[in-house]
């Protein structure tokens, strides 16, 4: 399972991986929005926290495609498959590849972008807090999005069409984190509801996820 | 004699052909009922005026918006099971109808909401969940549309259902949690005491089960066709063999 890991991760960070992609689209939403709602101070504070993780969330999915896609097309999935570590496991391996190389950067390099877009001061430990707990949640639904469709040619519209959806509760409690924090009140509640959709998808969508890779290898 | 009989396609065939008339007939019938005592034969909201009316329209699509869905889930697990074909294509047939339910559902509230609220659209929690319900709807679709083989198709959207159940009822209390309602709560019930009045329920009852009915008739002929367009691909086939 580490082999694996680090394979991934070796993967993701070479060159052609895609690694830095996603943070430089993320630097890109962040530098178009006061553009698109005008340069004033107040206006981008309100919404700071809402861009961000919107911004943070389409990063994430621009590297989803990735995840199994690859792998099937070089035909190391089918190895994977009939390795001796469970299917479920190397679904989990491939997710924490991911959040490793997109969600923990993504979240590492937020308080940059929230000084571009004047986020208060006491939104940034919340904000960076509930990416660290949300985005594991993210990669996840986004491994089981992209085990849906890799066997399609062009699954990559589609996919985003399956899994935005699926990624409704963790931006709605992710954002009220960084929008209470940014307004001084008490972020626990929505960084806990945040928290147990992130340990209930782990749990339990690597079992969705590898019936869809067992039924898409068939 | 059990239910599990007419997964059988040729058994279920024969059957809905015998019932197909009978619950359209039906199904007209209630829906002509239930509107036109609802339109016409009801007096107007002392405070809503005429505009009360469209409940009879949009209270039950509504309702059948979510029972689609719980239709294509309990579909959905019955072809994952007991791997009948006819449930996964009554799922696929379905799907379509639940999304138009939606879409009619967020219409007719729209148009009311436009005198009433003075908004077409508000950003409120069950508003917002039917939004969220009609992209789950479009994805599913999306994803039958783009597998080739049926079998692959039926799974993959078997799982998708699942997964996608879940996530609808999350996302319903997360935006719970999110914004304040401005739609009111239930209007009909059967054990509370605060109730819609009997001379706008009764009509309300009769057109919910009008377009339940509605369903079941658009459900069985969908399938139908389904079928059908299944042995015909199955024809050409063996065709292209010999």
């Amino acid at each position: 399972m580490w082999a694996l890991l680090i394979r991934d991760l070796r993967l993701a960070t070479r060159a052609g991986g895609g690694f830095g992609l996603s943070l430089a689209f993320f630097l890109i939403v962040a530098v178009l929005v006061p553009f698109g709602v005008g340069p004033k101070a107040a206006t981008l504070a309100l919404i700071a926290p809402g861009i961000l993780w919107v911004g943070a969330l389409l990063s994430c999915l621009l590297s989803l495609d990735r995840i199994f896609a690859l792998d099937r097309e070089d035909g190391s999935l089918d190895l994977l498959a009939t390795s001796p570590i469970p299917l479920e496991g190397v679904v989990g391996i491939k997710a924490l590849a991911h959040w490793l190389t997109t969600g923990l950067p993504l979240a590492a390099f937020t308080p940059v972008l929230g000084v571009l877009l004047n986020l208060p001061a006491a939104g940034f430990g919340p904000l960076v807090l509930s990416l660290l707990i949300g985005t594991p949640a993210l990669s996840m639904i986004g491994a089981f999005g992209a085990a849906l469709t890799v066997g399609l040619k062009r699954g990559g519209l589609l996919l985003s069409l399956l899994v935005l959806p699926l990624y409704v509760p963790s931006l709605i409690f992710g954002a009220e984190a960084a929008r209470r924090g940014a307004e001084g009140q008490e972020i626990l509640t929505p960084l806990l509801m945040q928290a147990g959709i992130s340990l209930g998808t782990i749990a339990l969508l690597p079992f969705a996820a590898a019936a869809a890779i067992r039924v898409n290898l068939r | 004699m059990s239910l599990w009989e007419y997964a059988n396609p040729k058994k279920f065939m024969a059957l809905s052909a015998r019932v197909l008339p009978w619950v359209t007939g039906l199904a007209a019938t209630t829906l002509l009922v239930g509107l036109v005592w609802g339109f016409f034969f009801t007096p107007d909201d002392f405070r809503q005026g005429s505009t009360v009316k469209i409940i009879y329209v949009h209270v039950p699509s509504a309702m059948m918006a979510i029972n689609v869905w719980v239709m294509m889930l309990v579909a959905s697990l019955i072809w994952l099971v007991r791997r009948h074909h006819v449930s996964a294509l009554a799922a696929k047939a379905a799907a379509p109808i639940g999304m138009v339910m939606t879409l009619i559902a967020l219409i007719t509230g729209a148009v009311w909401g436009q005198p009433m609220w003075g908004t077409w659209w508000a950003w409120d929690p069950r508003l917002t969940s039917f939004l969220i319900l009609f992209l789950f709807y479009l994805g599913y679709i999306a994803l039958w549309q783009a597998i080739e083989d049926p079998d692959t198709a039926a799974d993959l959207t078997s799982v998708l259902c699942l997964v996608g159940s879940v996530f609808a009822l999350l996302s319903r209390y997360a935006v719970l949690f999110w914004n304040q309602g401005l739609h009111q709560g239930a209007s009909l019930s059967l054990d509370r005491e605060e109730h819609v009045a009997d001379v706008f329920a009764w009509p309300l009852w009769v057109s919910m089960a009008g377009f339940g009915l509605l369903f079941l008739a658009l459900v069985l002929l969908r399938t139908r066709t389904e079928i059908r367009a299944r042995r015909l691909r199955a024809l050409e086939a063996r065709e292209r063999m010999q």
